[in-house]
């Protein structure tokens, strides 16, 4: 499996080494064809995390081109969820740099850092909805990076347009009978596809999803990822999404990024992989 | 058999489990606690013997207390007496209440204001919980004048200081991923303290202001002993003249409207935390 892992490694070395990208756009390889030129939305610089004393990885470096859908894999404690927190600023690297959107989030101030944050959108493990409030007033705390106020805290207080506008989200999702219900009272399935619905209401550029079916039963999963990458494949939304599922990171990702021992060991398109290729990650 | 699986050696196994040698440490600590116990016993001047008069002392007081006064003129006097305490006790609560959300944001961690202002908020929310709610009453008398009004602000503040140290700590618990979603797509601290933290907070703040409000209804009957207004006047005129009957009628007084806010209190708990999945 280590040879397997290795031979992948080089190839995909080999097939960064060719690539010829110029210092704002990538020439990216997506599935069987190639993309036009595409602005970068996230690099990651020579990142490294620690916490504590505990190294969690280090020297990441990647850039992720606009509308590509890219599959963080990697075992249990590898740091998938930190990178992908560390991506976002939500928590700070320890070493390197994270550039979204064209902005270096450890230099951004706290308005630079909204302003980013305003066209990202997150999917978490957990929905992380709010239990007691209903499902409308929960998608439109979606909209609160682009009209922050007391108008956007509860579908009671809110204008008429975003009001709209989150029923659209619900109507994408499927949801739209559901607004007036309390999120507390959906199924697990019901309440990741309204986490879908708040983290897409904003129309983002850019997509984070931490393992969004691993709460859901098999089939439950599968509709909520077809969900999700339907949705943003009509919206040309940049994604990253950690995943245990090999399968599901080679169908819904255009490239797969592998952690492993704390680095990025793996670095290529879904479509120049097999399932055998990723299990090497897990070994 | 060896002598490791010999009967013996299983049953001492479980005996020495049961009985554990305290350290040299321990040992000293209990006996410090004991000496401390004796000391405070002998600083508040414990006697068996005044311990064994007190019962027919007290069968004295219960036969001079007994029947209650149950004059309507009376009893019409101490209900509106005892509608001033509970006055002053939801106002002072519902008031103090409110007042401890802001309170409590400042003083909890990682919301929205820095550590050192967290800290200095939870430094003043202990120096009031530490003082008194009695001293409070004495205080604001001073300041407002006797009456009800001084009993309502003492109530205030004592609230803040309950509530404001356990509503901070109940925000510090609540679950952070409703509130990290949030802060991911650009919402500014206060919209996601409004948005995910207090939503997520509220069965353990209802939790607490009704606990709050017991605590107000007990306080209030006694603030009247320093002239901050309510029942607590009348049960000191009562014992002052030796009117034991009356006294008495108050006691009782207190007792049902405690636990009768008790068990509302309780009631309401269930039904509107019982609500929550």
């Amino acid at each position: 499996m280590r040879d397997t892992l290795s031979s992948t490694i080089s190839s995909v070395t080999d097939l960064l080494l060719k690539r010829q990208a110029a210092p704002d756009v990538l020439t990216e390889q997506t599935g069987a064809a190639f993309a036009p030129v595409s602005p970068v939305e996230i690099e990651a610089r020579a990142v490294s995390k620690t916490f504590g004393a505990t190294p969690i990885f280090s020297d990441v470096s990647f850039r992720l081109a606009r509308g590509e859908a890219t599959a963080l894999v990697g075992a249990n404690g590898t740091g998938k969820s930190t990178l992908l927190r560390c991506l976002m600023g939500l928590i700070p690297t320890s070493t390197g740099s994270v550039h979204l959107l064209g902005q270096q989030t450890d230099e951004a101030t706290g308005r630079q850092m909204r302003n980013m944050r305003a066209q990202v959108g997150l999917v978490s493990q957990k929905h992380n909805l709010v239990p007691r409030l209903s499902v409308l007033s929960n998608v439109l705390h979606g909209l609160l990076g682009k009209h922050p106020g007391i108008r956007h805290w509860s579908h009671s207080l809110a204008p008429q347009s975003s009001r709209e506008t989150a029923i659209q989200a619900l109507e994408r999702v499927g949801l739209a009978d559901f607004a007036h219900r309390r999120a507390d009272r959906l199924s697990g399935g019901q309440s990741q596809r309204v986490a879908i619905a708040r983290a897409i209401v904003g129309a983002p550029k850019i997509l984070f999803a931490d393992e969004p079916c691993a709460s859901l039963d098999p089939s439950a999963g599968e509709d909520v990822m077809e969900l999700f990458f339907r949705l943003v494949r009509d919206e040309n939304v940049t994604v990253v999404f950690t995943s245990h599922n090999i399968e599901h990171a080679l169908k819904y990702g255009d490239r797969v990024l592998g952690l492993a021992q704390g680095r990025i060991q793996l670095d290529a398109t879904a479509a120049s992989l097999s399932s055998a290729d990723l299990r090497g990650l897990y070994d | 058999m060896t002598d490791n699986a010999s009967p013996w050696n299983e049953r001492a196994r479980f005996e020495l489990a049961r009985f554990e040698r305290p350290s040299a440490i321990s040992f000293l600590g209990y006996a410090l606690g004991l000496v401390v116990i004796f000391w405070c016993l002998a600083g508040v001047g414990f006697s068996v013997e005044k311990v064994a008069s007190a019962p027919p002392r007290f069968a004295d007081f219960a036969a001079r207390a007994f029947p209650p006064n149950l004059d309507p003129q009376v009893l019409s006097r101490l209900g509106w007496k005892m509608v001033e305490t509970l006055q002053i006790a939801f106002a002072g609560a519902v008031i103090g209440v409110i007042l401890s959300v802001p309170v409590a944001l400042l003083a909890a961690k990682g919301l929205i204001a820095g550590p050192w202002v967290n800290q200095i908020v939870r430094t003043g929310l202990s120096f009031i919980r530490a003082v008194p709610d009695i001293a409070w009453a004495l205080v604001f008398v001073v300041a407002v004048g006797l009456g009800p009004f001084a009993g309502m602000l003492a109530i205030v503040i004592d609230t803040i200081g309950f509530c404001g140290r356990f509503f901070a700590d109940d925000m510090e618990a609540t679950d952070k991923g409703p509130a990290e979603s949030l802060t991911a797509t650009g919402a500014r601290k206060l919209d996601v303290v409004a948005c995910a933290t207090i939503p997520g907070s509220l069965p353990a703040f209802i939790s607490t202001s009704l606990f709050a409000l017991e605590k107000a209804v007990r306080s209030s009957t006694i603030l009247g002993l320093v002239g901050a207004g309510g029942i607590g006047i009348e049960l000191k005129v009562g014992f002052d003249l030796f009117d034991y009957p009356t006294a008495m009628t108050v006691i009782l007084m207190i007792a049902v409207v405690v636990i009768g806010i008790e068990l509302v209190s309780g009631w309401a708990r269930t039904k509107i935390i019982g609500e929550q999945r």
